[in-house]
Parts: C-alpha cells; structure tokens; sequence
C-alpha cells in the first residue's frame, strides 16, 4: 500500500472565544499522534473537526490534508477518515456480517466473501449471522475495527478507544488495533487520558 | 477509488435536500393557515357579513341575538367550569399519583397500562362511562337491590345532567391517562430519581420530597399537553353531545345546533357564538395561567419555610385512589360495553343480561361497510403523511443541526384554538369556492390533529437518538440519505410506529372534523356512533362504540409486536421504544 501522511496545518478550535487547542503536526503512514489532557480540554472535538462533523457552536480553523488532497470542503462521508469511538457501536438492527458489510464501499465485487475472510481475520469465522449484543467486550472492539478498515479509510481517528475496557481486555485490544493499523499503513490520531496507552502508541504525544 | 456514495451531488439529492430544508416552514403552513384563516372567516359572519346568505353589512345584532339566546349563561358557565375543574382534577391526580408511586413497581405497571387507555377514543369512552354510571347503568346494578334496595331505575339524571358533572367526569378519566403518558415520557430528562433522593436526605418524606422538587422541572415539559387538554375541555363537541348537559347544551354543541340549523340565517349566530366560544377558552387558559402562578409562589413557600409535611400519606392516597378510579372507569366502561352489545333481554336490576346474542353485531354488521372504510382509508392517508412531514422536519432539525423550536410552538396551535370556531370559517370558505366534501378534504382536516400530535408522540426520541451513530455511519462512508435510511429509520423504527399508531387513534377519535367537513357525507365509524347516542338503543351504540375503540387498539398493538418480531434475534434494539 502507498505511503499515506495526514497534515494538520495551524489547526485551533476555539469555543466562545475561548481558544481549546492548537495544533500543527504531520502523521506519516502506521505512525499515531497521541494527544493526552483532562476533560473538557477540546480533544474530541479535534477529532471531530477532522472528522468532519464539528458543531457548529465551534470556531474552527486550520488546513487538513490528506496524501496531498484537501480535506476541509469535503462532508465526512467523502473524507475517508475513520473513527473508533469509545463504544464499539456495532448498529444494534445489524448482524455481525451486516455491521461489516455497511463498511464495505458499494463498489467492492464479492463482498460476502470480504465479509468472511474479514471474519476470518479477526478469529470469528462463522459469525455472520450473529446479533452483535451476543459478543463479548473484545469482540465487539474487533469487529468495530475490522468495519473501519473494511470503509478503506486513508487515516484513522481514536477516540479514547480503549478506556470502557477492562484493564486484561485492554492490553489485548490496544495492541491488536495498534498492530492492524501498523500494518495497513494508516496515520492516526489517538485521544486518550492513558499514560498507557501513550506508549503502545509509540509516536508523538501532545499534551494539552 | 469511489467513495461509498455520492448522492448529494446528483440533481434528486439536491432536490430532496431543499425540499428537506423548507419542510418545517411547509408543515407550519399547513397547520397554521387553515387555522388562522378559518378564525378570520368566522369573524365576517359573526359581524353579519356573508353575502352567500344575505349578509351584506356589518352589524352587531348577532351578539346581540347570542347575548339574548336562552340558557346561554349556563352553557357558558358549564362550558368554562368543565374546562378548569377537569384538568386540575386530572393534573392533581397524575402528580399525587407520581409522587405516590415514581421508582416503584406501580409506575411500571401504568407505563404499560397507559397506551392502551389513551387508545379508546373519547366517544367510546364516554358510551363505556354512561352504560356504567346511568340509573340503569352497570354500577346500579350491581349493587342492587342489595346495597341500594331499588328494584327499578332510580329516576334520576345523571347521564346529560344539568351541571355536566357527568361530562366532567368523562373528560377525566380520558385526560389522566394522556397526562400521564406526557409526565412519563417528560421524567427521565429531568433526573427525578435524583431530585427525590436529595430531598429525601435532607429529611423530606417520598411523596413531599417529590412535589417539592420535581413539579417545578416536571411542569414546564407538561405544560403544552396541558393547555391542549384546557382547550379541550371548553370545546369538546362529541363527548358533550353524548353525555353532556342537553337543556341547555354546552357552548360547542349550542353552536353546532345553531349551524346546522335548516334556518340558515341561525349561521350568523353560530359564528357569533364561535367567537364566544374562542374568547371562553383563551378566557380559560388565562385563568390557569393565574393558577399556574399562584401555585408556583405557594409550592415555593412552602419549599422555603422547611416544613417537611405531615400529609404525606393522605396525598399519595389521594393519587393513587384518583388514578385507579380513572382506570377502573375507563376498563369498567369497555366491560359494560361488550356485555350490552351481546345483551339480549335484561332487566334490571339483574346484573347480567338473562339471553346474549349477535343481533347487534349483525345489525351493525350490514351498515359498516361505508364507514369503516371511510375511516380506515382517511386514517391511514392522515397518518401516513403525518408521520412523513413529521420525519422530514425531525430529518431537517438534524441535518441543518438547527432547532426551530420558538416557532415550532406555532405547531400546537390547531390544539388550542377550538376546533368550532375555525372548521366553521373553513366551511364558510369551502362552501364560497363550491368545492364539493370529499375524502380528500377530510383527511387534510384530520392533518391538523394528526400532525401535532405525531410530532409530539416522535419528537423526543428522534432528538435523543445518540448522534455518534450518525457520525459513526459519516466515517464509514455513507452519505446523509444513506444514514437516514440505513441507521435512523430502522433504529427509530418503533417510536417512528407508536407515533403513527397515536397518529391513527387521533384520526380515528376525530368527530367535528369528520362531520362538518364532510358535511355528513363522510361518515366514519366516529360520526355514526355519535349520531346514535340520542337514538338509545344499547346494544347497537355498543356495537359501534366498541368498533371505534378497536382500530386504535390494533394499531397500538402492531406498534408494540411488529418491532419485536423484526427485532426477534437483536437483543441490543429491545425496549428502544
């Protein structure tokens, strides 16, 4: 896969004025930019000014780009810029395999059998069919991230992904995550207030 | 590479995503419009001007006339009393009663139980409560002649009683349940389980404690539905025309008699006295407005001296017995009705009819077919674009991320303002442009109750819905059509139903609309059985009551099952209704 890089030029959110955060930083492919500060720091909502969906209450400015292309005009479904949020937020109406399947761009040949190779990966052949409240923890945080990568995304975005975990559930997520992310080459920015977490990231860290 | 979609690009996207942007601007037209024009064509008449039947100027007789019609005083005086005395009764129950029963299994059991007596529409409410309460009723049956010794009827009004307290009584038991359903539906946003345990700590018995410091946050969120009721109250025509004062009527009913009139000229005074009628409840909403401030500064008072109350149990009583007696009436009502519509010959005092048969059923059964089609199709036209517009404009709040709500209070309007004094100019306008009555125009009159109430059954759940599944959908790939269809409708799909089931029984309740904008050429199941009531026989109004009250209930109940059989394999969408 080609080498992906996600630049944030000057980017500060403000709320009523009052100036949340700054940013200027460039994630190349498989690296994570973690950024670590107490609630109400304006964390969130640098993710979601990546992501798209900013409300509007925020004053926003910066230049995204994305391997060269600019982000900022783009809605967020056109951005290709995924996001895990805390919860694994499997849509509850859907089968494991439909979760996995909303994922897949409505171009893709074959997508069954997408679904069950990506099942496959992930340790749950077979679970096409399963309603996803019947997973436990780990699995949903699987298929959660397994959906992600199957939307093609060209970077990534955590938010606090980890933190509704158990402590032994943890470890094993963060480094699974960690560990696709590297290997499908995707820059990321990582929310969180874990020490812990900083360091799986093993990247840059900026505390607010 | 595509991206998952790209729709908004194309000329339907961009259509429908403008046709979107304007939709709460549409639906408070078409709400609005007809209200406010149906009131200014009321004004004309009222002031003699209706060249159509000879009035060519303007003149202040027909005030005149009204002031000197008989009886009149009285139809005001109960009229304005009904609309006071019922939802402070009502209201005072379902508070004592929440304060009674909030965090126990009694609340529970009336979130269950409150559908399904919100269903039964007024009219087949008030045929249940005077089979039950007449001097022939079940209730004097059943207790005589052991209890009361009588061995015939006593004679004695009590059905269309001159004081209408039966009247009041019928509008009772039908505003707790729906005042109960707002407050349950009101509490989980404003923490009450908090509240109370703060209170409580600070020495506050359960139900003082709730009084004290949920009212004020709960009353607000109610107080809509409330003036909804008020205005009801003072207008109602169907339940008054079945149980209400007859000598005189009420002011609404007083005014229909006067509009249907062979003698068209009486149409002059029927206007006037719509405007009477206007100016009564907007009199009535003012006097609880002084109510609701005086309230206000004792409960605060009292709040203030540190009193921790001794009554406490006394007022919890209170609400539990009112709401019970509400709910025994409103099932006691239901049961009366099924035993007089299989009732062969039954004497009093016997409590039980000596034969049964089907007559009234097949009776019934060879009149039905028109209006139960009328009624089916009006019901399902007005609910389904309801439910449409009603989607469009929660869609529209969602995706502008723009609340409209000061001017979408304009959207209770057709609520508050009595149904007489605006269905009359409508008519009048109607009448000028020699349309012809037809379905179609029924079905949009019954939009302007639908609509309103769709919106207040949905609007909750629609905002509440956690946006992060939208974003979540956003990252993935899918455009906003995509998310709408793909996530909201199905995870909003069970509120999306009980708003087009509570949709389908206001349909369904509907009588003036039915009736004067049909001109008595659309009869419905509703506009039948009201036309019985002065007819008496038992067993046939029964048979027509209860098939009012059936449609409402089928649909509250596909609301209920369809979601969980669609759902049957997905634990993570029970109970999202």
């Amino acid at each position: 896969m080609k080498a992906q890089h996600l630049q944030l030029n000057n980017v500060r959110i403000a709320l009523q004025g009052r100036e949340l955060l700054a940013v200027d930083a460039v994630i190349n492919a498989g690296e994570v930019l973690t950024v670590m500060g107490p609630s109400g720091a304006g964390k969130s909502s640098l993710l979601a000014y990546v992501a798209g969906f900013l409300a509007p209450a925020f004053e926003a400015s910066g230049e995204l780009f994305l391997d060269g292309a600019h982000l900022n005009r783009l809605p967020a479904e056109q951005r290709r810029v995924g996001l895990l949020f805390q919860d694994p937020l499997l849509f509850p109406h859907l089968s494991v395999g439909g979760n996995l399947r909303f994922g897949i761009p409505a171009a893709a040949q074959d997508k069954d059998a997408i679904v069950t190779d990506a099942l496959a990966s992930i340790g749950l052949q077979g679970f096409e069919q399963r309603d996803p409240e019947t997973l436990s923890g780990g699995q949903k945080s699987r298929v959660a991230l397994q959906r992600l990568l199957l939307s093609q995304p060209k970077a990534v975005l955590l938010d606090e992904p980890f933190s509704r975990l158990d402590t032994h559930l943890r470890r094993e997520v963060r480094e699974f995550v960690f560990k696709r992310l590297r290997e499908a080459g995707l820059p990321a920015i990582m929310v969180t207030h874990d020490q812990e977490d900083a360091e799986a990231a093993n990247g840059a860290v900026i505390a607010l | 590479m595509v991206p998952a979609s790209a729709p908004e690009q194309s000329l339907v996207g961009g259509m429908a995503q403008r046709a979107l942007r304007l939709a709460p601007w549409f639906m408070l037209l078409i709400l609005l419009a007809p209200v406010v024009l149906g009131v200014g064509l009321t004004i004309l008449p009222a002031f003699g001007y209706l060249p159509a039947i000879g009035g060519e100027q303007f003149t202040l007789k027909h005030f005149v006339a009204l002031y000197q019609a008989p009886g009149l005083t009285h139809s005001v005086t109960v009229s304005l009393a009904s609309a006071l005395v019922t939802p402070f009764i009502a209201l005072s129950f379902v508070l004592l009663f929440l304060a009674a029963a909030s965090g126990t299994r009694l609340e529970n059991w009336m979130r269950r139980l409150v559908a399904p007596l919100l269903a039964i529409p007024h009219a087949a409410a008030a045929f249940g409560l005077a089979f039950l309460i007449a001097p022939s009723g079940l209730l004097l049956r059943w207790a005589s002649p052991s209890v009361t010794g009588f061995t015939s009827p006593p004679d004695a009004l009590i059905i269309n009683d001159y004081w209408g307290l039966s009247l009041m009584l019928a509008l009772t038991i039908k505003e707790i349940p729906f005042l109960l359903l707002m407050a349950l539906a009101a509490l989980p946003q404003i923490q009450a389980d908090q509240r109370v345990n703060i209170a409580r700590s600070l020495g506050y018995r359960r139900g003082l404690a709730w009084l004290l410091t949920v009212t004020p946050a709960l009353y607000p969120l109610i107080r809509l539905p409330v003036y909804a009721v008020i205005a009801f109250a003072s207008a109602t025509v169907d339940v008054a025309l079945i149980i209400g004062p007859n000598l005189p009527y009420t002011l609404s009913v007083q005014v229909l008699q006067w509009f249907n009139d062979p003698d068209l000229s009486f149409r002059f005074m029927a206007a006037a006295g719509a405007l009477l009628q206007l100016a009564l409840t907007l009199t009535a909403l003012l006097l609880w407005r002084g109510l609701e401030i005086c309230f206000a500064a004792i409960g605060r008072a009292y709040a203030l001296s540190g009193h921790r109350g001794r009554a406490d149990g006394v007022l919890r009583g209170i609400g539990l017995s009112g709401v019970a007696l509400a709910v025994g009436l409103s099932i006691g009502g239901v049961v009366a009705l099924v035993l007089n519509s299989f009732a062969g010959f039954w004497r009093f005092p016997e409590s039980l009819p000596r034969s049964w048969n089907l007559r009234a059923w097949g009776d019934a059964s060879a009149d039905i077919a028109t209006p139960l089609g009328n009624t089916l199709m009006i019901g399902a036209l007005a609910t389904v674009l309801a439910i449409a517009l009603v989607i469009a404009v929660l869609e529209s709040e969602q995706r502008f991320q723009k609340r409209l709500s000061p001017s979408l209070i304009l959207l209770y309007l057709p609520l508050i303002v009595p149904q007489i004094a605006f269905l009359f100019g409508i008519i009048v306008a109607t009448e000028f442009l020699q349309w012809t009555p037809s379905i179609a125009m029924v079905v949009f009159a019954h939009l302007l109750f639908v609509l309103p109430y769709s919106f207040l059954a949905l609007s909750e759940a629609y905002r509440r819905l956690d946006p992060r599944w939208a974003q979540l959908a956003a990252t993935l790939g899918a455009g906003h059509w995509q998310v709408f269809w793909k996530v909201r409708v199905p995870l909003l799909l069970a509120p999306c139903l009980t708003a087009m089931a509570v949709g389908f029984a206001v349909s369904i309740s509907q009588y003036l609309a039915s009736q004067l904008i049909g001109a008595g050429r659309v009869p419905t199941l509703t506009t039948e059985a009201v036309a019985l009531a002065s007819g008496g026989n038992r067993s046939i109004i029964a048979v027509w009551a209860l098939l009012q009250a059936l449609l409402p209930m089928l649909g509250f109940m596909l609301a209920l099952f369809v979601p969980r059989l669609l759902w049957r394999n997905r634990q993570g969408m029970r109970g999202s209704a």
